[in-house]
């Protein structure tokens, strides 16, 4: 239908505009101010009105009920109808002081102004506060949808969060049992019990020599020069020993400052001692980190699994040990390969 | 099949037969871990193993046991909040009916992966409803069904429900026909807007 269709009364009518009643505002601005020309509040939208619970805002000044935060400046009725058709955002004055935005419009005939509002980003806490309900919103308001993904979203992050809570126990649990020393990147104490126990089956068909190495003054570093230049210690140390070591043998970091070497197919005493010379040999050399010297050498024990009759890793270890410790007793920086006849017989080497 | 399903079918198992009961169908379904994550996918076949393993367990037909999952999710005190996002839906339970239309658009817009039956109410009347369901998995037409009368429940509404299963080319075609004999038969459980926060 076009202007022209329309009878000459109702032309006039369509170039007025419609005419609303009340309730018909209500329905559709259910959080609307209609203020008069005296700045005064002549009617209030029935969800505004649950906002202020036992006020009565007619018959308020507009000015003294709300703050104006934009635009600001807004004191006299003819600030308002001069700002016809832009967006506001006052606040209450009295507490609680919910933030709101909306819309001004000047009325016509000097009815004042109209102003719009919805209650803005801090929605679910006042619905909440004032216990508003679907039926206070205008179906055309998107309120209650945002109100549902809000919730929706809520529940699903709760859900995400327990998810990330289980993902990071179960790497942890992972971790534990891990076959990797994460900071040097050897084999851990877990590898090599259980390499262990696979050469302790296969002997005697598999032989070896094992090291016991231990890294002296390395508490001292640590000490002097903090845990992250320790830290750099034990990963150039491991980096000598597998340097020093071949592709199938084993390197473990088996504690702190410990690690243990298994040389596979090697019962060489001669062989044995030169490379346990060349480690370290290698390792007193200083390492630097971030501009320190930071110095350590290297006590080790030597056994090799032709020593034995009955191999089992306890003793294998447990000789390793000792001849460790005749190293560490002689003044350290240096090996021992142990003998089967005890310690007349421990050679001592460098 | 979406691990908000499989986590379902856990918690009522859990939570009706014990944890036991639980672990047992696990393993007898053979899916190598014993907790469904909600927010990850799983293949379809994972779930067709446990419910089919559930049934046999419990000596229960699919239909009914789908049915009881879809009620004790809503009836469930101790997670209220498909309930609630479900009262999102309207005031009354007519109105929730009709924005029953909207749910699978609704349900993507705040999980995007999650894929829920599309459901489409016809109106015969202010008192009589159809409600028309299609999805491509098969076999869940019985656990909306559930869910429906659940949400009666919720509201207070006195209903009589039927459900009858097709199945086309593309998946489950059903149709529940909803009788709504008194919609203030009962005390209405409550929904406050603002009542999560």
């Amino acid at each position: 239908m076009r202007v022209a269709d329309f009878a000459p009364s109702d032309v006039k009518a369509y170039h007025k505009g419609p005419l609303l009643g009340k309730v018909a505002i209500d329905r559709l601005m259910p959080m609307h101010l209609w203020v008069g020309p005296t700045g005064h509040v002549i009617r209030v939208g029935p969800t505004l009105r649950k906002l202020r619970p036992g006020q009565a805002l007619v018959g308020q000044r507009l000015t003294e009920l709300l703050e104006f935060r934009r635009p600001r400046g807004v004191q006299v009725m003819a600030d308002l109808i001069a700002r016809d058709g832009a967006s506001i955002q006052v606040l209450f004055r009295a507490a609680p002081r919910s933030s709101m935005k909306g819309i001004i419009v000047a009325l016509p005939q000097q009815q004042g102004v109209l102003i719009n509002l919805s209650i803005g980003i801090s929605v679910a806490e006042t619905v909440s506060k004032f216990g508003l309900v679907s039926k206070d919103f205008a179906p055309s308001d998107p309120t209650v949808e945002m109100l549902y993904l809000i919730e929706a979203q809520s529940a699903i992050l709760k859900e995400s969060k327990k998810l990330n809570t289980r993902l990071q126990g179960a790497k942890i649990a992972a971790e534990e049992q891990a076959y990797t020393d994460t900071l040097t990147g050897l084999k851990n104490r877990r590898a090599l019990d259980h390499i262990m126990g696979r050469l302790i089956g296969r002997a005697p068909n598999d032989k070896f020599g094992l090291m016991h190495v231990d890294l002296d003054f390395f508490k001292s570093v640590n000490d002097t020069h903090g845990h992250a230049a320790g830290d750099h210690v034990l990963q150039e140390a491991a980096r000598i020993f597998i340097e020093e070591t071949r592709s199938d043998d084993i390197v473990a970091r088996s504690g702190g400052d410990e690690f243990v070497l298994i040389l596979m197919d090697c019962v060489d005493e001669k062989m044995l001692n030169k490379i346990a010379g060349r480690i370290i040999d290698r390792l007193q050399r200083p390492i630097m980190f971030d501009g320190l010297d930071c110095r350590v050498s290297a006590s080790i024990g030597i056994t090799l699994s032709n020593n034995y009759n009955e191999l089992t890793a306890d003793q294998v270890c447990s000789d390793a040990d000792a001849a460790l410790y005749q190293s560490k007793h002689k003044g350290r920086s240096c090996y021992t390969l142990f003998t089967p006849d005890g310690d007349k017989h421990l050679q001592k080497g460098n | 099949m979406h691990g908000l399903v499989n986590r379902s079918i856990q918690r009522f198992v859990q939570n009706t037969y014990g944890e036991q009961t639980w672990a047992d169908i696990c393993h007898d379904a053979e899916l190598g871990f014993a907790n469904f994550e909600s927010m990850l996918s799983y293949d379809s076949s994972q779930t067709e193993a446990v419910l089919n393993v559930t049934c046999k367990k419990l000596q229960r037909g699919r239909i009914g046991l789908l049915e009881d999952i879809g009620t004790f999710l809503i009836s469930d005190p101790a997670s209220d909040a498909l309930r609630r996002l479900l009262r999102f839906g309207g005031e009354n339970f007519e109105e929730f009916l009709l924005s029953l239309d909207d749910l699978h658009d609704r349900a993507q817009l705040a999980l995007p992966d999650l894929d829920l039956p599309s459901l489409e109410l016809r109106e015969h009347s202010a008192k009589s409803f159809e409600l028309q369901y299609k999805w491509q998995e098969p076999g869940f037409g019985t656990l909306v069904l559930g869910i429906l009368r659940a949400m009666a429940d919720d509201y207070g509404a006195l209903v009589l429900l039927d459900h009858s299963h097709g199945q086309d080319d593309v998946g489950d075609h059903d149709r529940i026909s909803i009788s709504l004999l008194d919609a203030e038969f009962a005390q209405d459980r409550g929904f406050e807007l603002g009542g999560a926060h």
